[in-house]
């Protein structure tokens, strides 16, 4: 309707501007699901929070709210949890020291991995040979072996009738590197493949072994992404269950063993599960705090080319 | 540990003759070759634990379910032990405990001595061939101290295995003894009259919010279901007697066959019935969705009457429950099919079953068979025994008191709890599962069947 | 069923005594030193194969890299696999010696006869059926909302701390997250006040209660919740490195030739991180397959909600019916053939274009 001069003229400007605003908009919409999506992630865990508050003879009967409401809630389970003795032996020492084991357990096992599948993944990345790939696909695969079958004849090779490690702490070492293969290979392959082929291929015609491309461009360039998968090992690692059972002893017990035991056995300490969960949480959480700026530079998954 | 002095003489004296007999026939040196010091020489305080030996080092580690409370208590028992004998005792318990044992025995890493809470799971774990026999210590107090029908739970094929630790005894039915006299009900004495007192109370209604005569929980995790099968296994028990009772463990009077299935109908009868369940928690339904723990505790308000729990369950009421015969809650046996019938009992245990026979094993193994070792853990508190050397006053509660004289009269027809003798594929869960469809609503023929398909060829 | 307890009274107390200090102090130290033993063996050796001359060098090197990975996996993992295989086909007959109770074992080889049984049994096909609405929904749930997020947050102000909001139930294990779900937000109670907080609020709305876990079809989707609910932010903060990974002239550029916010997402975003979709897709979906935690803690698969992860773990370990269970793991792993040869195809893809 207008003129048509008066729209060619202001066209440009004029889109930028409603593009603008169209971007103002949705980020509105967009911070408001955000939010959204935060708090609906955000509640149960602040529901266990205020649940590890319930006093033990009101657990099983009354709701968080209204004990708060009676001004009853108490931080007694905390003390329990981190210096009473339960779960899994009053001779062995109290949580705090399954805190310790987990930390014991947790650091190794996400080195070693970290290590020997960077090691693998940079072979079958860039070193063509014959097999390559097939090997690759293979231990990719593996990740479906199902953990629990592979116990009985792992522990048959680190227990006393084989090399009688387990119960110690470098068995479970052994047994959780073992587990955490085929998905750290898999991941630091997909991170290395995307390494521009010009750095690598250039070092080659310089001379350069293999083990100097490891430790010059390979390792450097993989830290953020080491960082990335060790926060993840450290999680799988501090959150199993099943691993420390096996493969450890009352030596070496995690914080999830005797978590668990307070929720077994009739459940007469369950009340203080959710403080202990709540205890478990804040080591994870103050390794992803620290790590968590490797993030925004590291690329697990590579990114731009797939 | 006012029991010490007075249980000293017998302990001891079994103890010696079963370690002289271990020592003859176990390939293990004699116990006393590490004695450090030398005999006659006996530490104070341990003149209960000469008979044990003492020894220079050694571990033992004690596999066990028991958590929390009860799992401090246990420890403290191998106080004065360890003490004494210088063996050290590593208690290792876990709820996986059924799913771990047998991994760690087919792994070749089986602890040294496991308290196994089901005879079905001990016939397993012997199956694989780790578990090695009683040594004749173990075997002599067994003799001494508990009846011939402990002694068969702990026996797989011929050969005596594991003795038993502690007990407990199924098929009470807490009331209120205060509600009981204001409505002037009386504890009925058999199964007719529990049906005519449970109809009565329908009738009457109660105090409480949504009044139902019975109350029943079943929810416990991973094992939830078992509340109800105890309620079968009682009903079987006195109903149909201990032959076909014992037939019907052994896998041979099938869950299909007209006595078990009237167990169920009996028991369906209660549970299935919308005017007597379930007082104050809801309909038929909330059977399955309410907790053991939680189930009883609308007796307290008055919105239920009875309700068919072990003697474990007093540890459930609040603090400030005045557990006795005329207080705030108290139980009474699952009344006989018939006047006149024998008292009958299922109840519940543990077996101690050694991995090797290593000297220190044999002797913590015996210290567990012994009397000394059952007053000790009485008294703590909690739990009972079925050891005939066992004191009862020792029992902390008189619920646990009156278990302790029905488990040592002798006229009382004792079961082991069924579920716990049958195959796990069954006992430890298809029973379960199938009990909680069948307050559900599965047709009883299918239940059943499919319990009876669940059990291993 | 061993059980007495005193409830939830005193529990007894412990020390932190001297010795307490000393032993955990030398675990420490344990993990210390082996942590650089390990180092320094790494190092040691693939130096020792840079010292080789020739041509062999690479050869070396190549088995220096590869053996320790291929030698761990085969103990490990390849072994157990082989046996599981076997294991499927077979049947195992316990006869226990008259005397001993010591049992003779037999194993039979039966061909097909267990996976027939686990395609035919009604429980065992639902069973099935539930699995793979498992590894349907889980990775495309977690993967969405994690994406959707990740693009909400991206450069917003405070992004860390929401990032660590959505991040935190990774931190759970699966016992507190069961806990947290089955006790704190799905409890139900037919009468009375509700202790579950989804049921409290749909009361605060007259709606209601739900018994969430027995409520068939559904119950499926709330156990999914669950997992969703851990597994977001593993996608969530992997898809958001890649996002930022998207240099910002493309997006300025689109910005100019008129494209939204909507097609940049779609035209410039999505194309930009597919790489990293396809991995978190295929992490969550290998990881939902494996989960059985949290079915075996909250409904024992009852109510038609087993899969065959937890059914695996009953028939292996509760059961003693290991052939069966077998079967069941061969068939889990048979469920991710489909997402190996995809991701087969998009490596020769990477490989081709370099």
């Amino acid at each position: 309707m207008t003129a048509p001069v008066m729209t060619d003229q202001l066209a440009s400007p004029k889109k930028t501007k409603a593009a603008e605003a169209k971007e103002n908009l949705t980020s509105k919409w967009a911070t408001a699901a955000a939010i959204i999506i935060a708090a609906l992630w955000t509640i149960p865990t602040i529901g266990l929070f205020m649940t590890s508050l319930v006093p033990g003879d009101l657990y099983r009967t009354e709701s968080w709210w209204n004990v708060a409401l009676d001004g009853k809630l108490t931080f007694e389970n905390f003390g329990y949890v981190l210096f009473s003795s339960f779960g899994d032996s009053s001779s062995a020492p109290p949580l705090l020291g399954n805190l310790i084991n987990a930390i014991v357990v947790t650091v190794p096992t996400t080195v070693f991995p970290l290590v020997i599948g960077l090691m693998a993944a940079y072979a079958f990345a860039w070193i063509p040979f014959r097999g390559s790939n097939f090997l690759f696909v293979f231990i990719f695969a593996l990740q479906v072996v199902p953990l629990q079958l592979a116990l009985i004849p792992l522990l048959k090779i680190l227990g006393p009738q084989g090399i009688g490690i387990a119960g110690q702490f470098p068995g479970v070492w052994v047994a959780h590197t073992i587990f955490a293969m085929p998905l750290a290979v898999f991941l630091l392959h997909n991170f290395i493949a995307q390494i521009p082929s010009d750095i690598i291929e250039a070092s080659r015609v310089d001379g350069a072994s293999h083990t100097q491309i490891f430790f010059r461009i390979i390792i450097p360039l993989s830290l953020p992404a080491l960082a990335s998968l060790a926060i993840f090992q450290f999680l799988w690692v501090w959150n199993d269950l099943l691993v420390s059972a096996v493969f450890g002893s009352i030596k070496t017990y995690t914080l999830t063993y005797p978590i668990s035991n307070l929720a077994g056995n009739y459940g007469a300490t369950a009340y203080l599960v959710p403080a202990a969960a709540f205890v478990s949480m804040v080591i994870p959480l103050i390794v992803f705090f620290s790590l968590q700026r490797y993030f925004v530079r590291g690329l697990l998954a590579g990114s731009t080319k797939g | 540990m006012n029991i010490k002095g007075r249980y000293l003489a017998p302990a001891a004296a079994t103890a010696v003759a079963g370690l002289v007999l271990a020592g003859c026939s176990s390939s293990g040196e004699p116990t006393t070759s590490d004695t450090a010091s030398s005999s006659g020489d006996v530490m104070a305080g341990c003149e209960d634990y000469a008979a044990y030996g003492t020894f220079d080092s050694g571990t033992v580690e004690v596999y066990t379910t028991i958590t929390g409370v009860e799992l401090g208590q246990l420890e403290d028992t191998f106080t004065d032990f360890q003490k004494c004998t210088g063996v050290t005792v590593n208690v290792v318990s876990s709820d996986q405990f059924e799913t771990e044992i047998n991994i760690r025995i087919s792994g070749g890493n089986p602890p040294d001595l496991a308290i196994i809470p089901q005879p079905g799971l001990l016939q397993t774990v012997v199956g694989t061939g780790s578990v090695v026999a009683a040594p004749a210590s173990v075997e002599a107090n067994v003799d001494q101290f508990w009846s011939a029908d402990w002694k068969k739970y702990g026996t797989v094929g011929q050969t005596f295995y594991a003795a038993p630790l502690m007990a407990s005894v199924k098929g009470w039915i807490w009331y209120s003894p205060t509600e009981f006299a204001a409505n002037g009900y009386t504890v009925p004495t058999t199964w007719d009259e529990l049906m005519t007192l449970t109809q009565t109370m329908a009738d009457n209604g109660g105090t409480g919010d949504n009044y139902k005569p019975w109350c029943i929980g079943f929810e416990s995790g991973t094992a939830t279901g078992w509340p109800g099968t105890d309620w079968i296994e009682d009903i079987v028990l006195r109903e149909s007697g201990t032959d076909v009772y014992d037939s019907w463990v052994a896998g041979d009077t099938k869950f299909s066959s007209p006595e078990i299935k009237s167990a169920f109908e009996k028991f369906g009868a209660v549970a299935l019935n919308p005017d007597y369940v379930n007082g104050g928690l809801g309909g038929v339904s909330s059977i399955v969705d309410t907790s053991f723990q939680e189930a009883g505790l609308p007796i307290l308000d008055g919105s239920c009457s009875l309700h068919h729990q072990a003697s474990f369950y007093e540890a459930q009421w609040p603090e400030g429950t005045t557990v006795a015969p005329d207080g705030d809650v108290w139980a009474f046996l699952t009344p006989p099919m018939n006047e006149g019938d024998p008292a009958a009992v299922t109840g519940g245990g543990e077996f101690v079953a050694a991995f090797n026979d290593n000297p220190q094993t044999a002797a913590v193994q015996t210290f567990m068979s012994s009397d000394l070792w059952a007053n000790i853990r009485v008294s703590e508190g909690g739990v009972i025994s079925a050891n005939k050397g066992l004191d009862p006053t020792n029992a902390s509660s008189a619920i646990g008191q009156e278990a302790i004289k029905i488990l040592q009269d002798d006229s009382t027809v004792f079961r082991f709890d069924g579920s716990d003798l049958m195959p796990s594929a069954v006992g430890a869960s298809a029973f379960w599962t199938e009990i909680t469809n069948y307050v559900q609503g599965k047709d009883l023929d299918t239940v059943l069947a499919d319990i009876d398909a669940a059990w291993p060829q | 069923m061993a059980g007495f307890h005193e409830g939830w009274q005193a529990l007894p107390q412990s020390g932190l005594d001297a010795q307490f200090w000393s032993t955990q102090g030398s675990n420490l130290l344990l993990a210390a030193v082996a942590i650089v033993a390990f180092i320094a063996v790494v190092a040691l050796v693939m130096f020792g194969a840079d010292l080789v001359k020739g041509r062999i060098r690479d050869k070396v090197q190549l088995v220096a890299l590869i053996t320790p990975v291929l030698l761990l996996l085969a103990i490990g993992l390849v072994y157990p696999a082989i046996d599981t295989v076997w294991l499927s086909f077979t049947e195992i007959v316990k006869q226990p010696d008259p005397v001993t109770g010591i049992n003779t074992e037999v194993t039979n080889f039966v061909g097909l006869s267990n996976y027939t049984y686990a395609f035919t049994d009604p429980t065992m096909l639902r069973t099935i059926i539930n699995t793979v609405v498992w590894i349907i929904l889980v990775p495309l749930l977690s993967t969405g909302v994690g994406l959707a997020y990740a693009v909400f947050i991206d450069r917003a102000k405070g992004e860390k701390t929401l990032k660590s909001l959505v991040f935190m139930p990774m931190a759970i294990s699966f016992v507190g997250a069961s806990v947290i779900w089955g006790s704190i937000m799905y409890d139900y109670n037919e009468t009375g006040s509700q202790t579950g907080m989804l049921n409290a609020v749909l009361g605060v709305f007259g709606i209601g209660p739900i018994n969430f876990l027995a409520t068939e079809p559904w119950n499926t989707f709330f156990l999914i919740v669950i997992l969703t609910w851990i597994q977001t932010g593993f996608a969530m903060v992997i898809i958001s490195a890649a996002i930022k990974g998207v240099p910002p002239e493309i997006n300025e550029a689109a910005s100019l030739d008129g494209a939204n916010a909507w097609q940049r997402f779609w035209s410039i975003t999505i194309p930009s991180i597919r790489g990293t979709l396809v991995v978190v897709l295929t992490t969550i979906t290998i990881a939902t397959l494996k989960v059985y935690d949290i079915v075996r803690t909250l409904t024992q698969g009852r109510y038609n909600t087993d899969v065959v992860a937890n059914k695996m773990y009953v028939l292996s370990f509760v059961e003693q019916r290991e052939p069966l269970g077998a079967a069941l793991a061969v068939i889990l792993f048979i469920f991710v053939i489909p997402v190996v040869i995809y991701n087969v195809r998009s490596l020769q893809k990477v490989k081709e274009t370099r």
